[in-house]
């Protein structure tokens, strides 16, 4: 077997959940979906927009259909032998448990920070030994050295942290793009760690 | 004392002092914080009350919109 076999067959048993489907758990599904991890639960419940495309792995032609049927299909476009679950909904204490459980990394991909601070706090109390990456500030342009990961045990956040104005600084391609593949790598880094 | 703070040793003149202090002191004033304290997870209701000493690991997240 060769390394990247090794890698992808190592992968293809591992289930990644991906709370939200917007700039980061859109771009961070397919990487994943790519590196041959074989299970995926994806939770969101908005639509694709026009707005969505400067960022979001979606397509024109998806404008007005759900985000998590919209990714399912583009995920299966890349591997058709992927386990997409698209679960078209909102995150609630009622629903988190039966989303997550059997995943074996959780990826934090909400968009406001009340909904990050929610997810982060249920997840400690419910899933204390779970992995959760999330991704906390990546507005912008520029400044790439200003991203970084800060671990506090199982909990990994990626992103710059910096509080910035949504009308003056946008969300751009490059730097959510960025964070999304930070969050990717240490998913595969933490799935990848008892590999033989 | 000194503590780990966000993973880096910081030292304070003070022998022990509240987590409000603490981000009093090191301009932590942002509105979305996750706050955990040798791991365990601190309501911002108790951090005016919650006394952080020599050696303890204090790590404070601040949560930013967008994604």
């Amino acid at each position: 077997m060769t390394v990247i076999q090794n890698i992808t067959s190592h992968l293809s048993v591992k289930k990644a959940g991906i709370a939200g489907a917007g700039g980061l758990g859109s771009n961070v599904a397919a990487a994943l979906v790519r590196s041959g991890v074989g299970h995926i639960v994806i939770a969101d419940y908005d639509a694709v927009t026009e707005s969505n495309l400067n960022r979001q792995f979606y397509f024109e032609d998806q404008v007005g259909r759900l985000k998590v049927e919209a990714l399912r299909e583009n995920l299966l476009r890349i591997n058709s032998r992927t386990n997409v679950e698209a679960r078209s909904c909102k995150i609630t204490a009622r629903n988190a448990q039966s989303l997550f459980n059997s995943c074996d990394v959780v990826i934090e991909a909400l968009d406001s920070a009340k909904e990050k601070k929610w997810f982060a706090e249920w997840m400690i109390a419910h899933f204390p030994f779970k992995p959760l990456i999330m991704g906390s500030g990546m507005a912008g342009y520029g400044s790439p050295e200003t991203l970084r990961v800060q671990r506090s045990g199982n909990l990994y956040i990626c992103g710059d942290q910096k509080e910035t104005d949504e009308k003056l600084v946008p969300l751009l391609a490059p730097r959510v793009i960025m964070v999304a593949m930070m969050q990717a790598n240490l998913a595969l880094q933490l799935l990848l760690k008892e590999k033989p | 004392m000194i503590i780990t703070l966000n993973n880096r040793k910081e030292t304070f003149s003070q022998q022990e002092m509240s987590i409000t202090r603490i981000m009093d002191q090191k301009s932590f004033h942002f509105k979305m914080l996750i706050v955990k304290l040798n791991g365990i997870l601190i309501p911002r209701e108790s951090w005016p009350l919650t006394v952080v000493r020599d050696g303890d690991r204090l790590d404070i997240i601040h949560l930013v919109s967008g994604g």
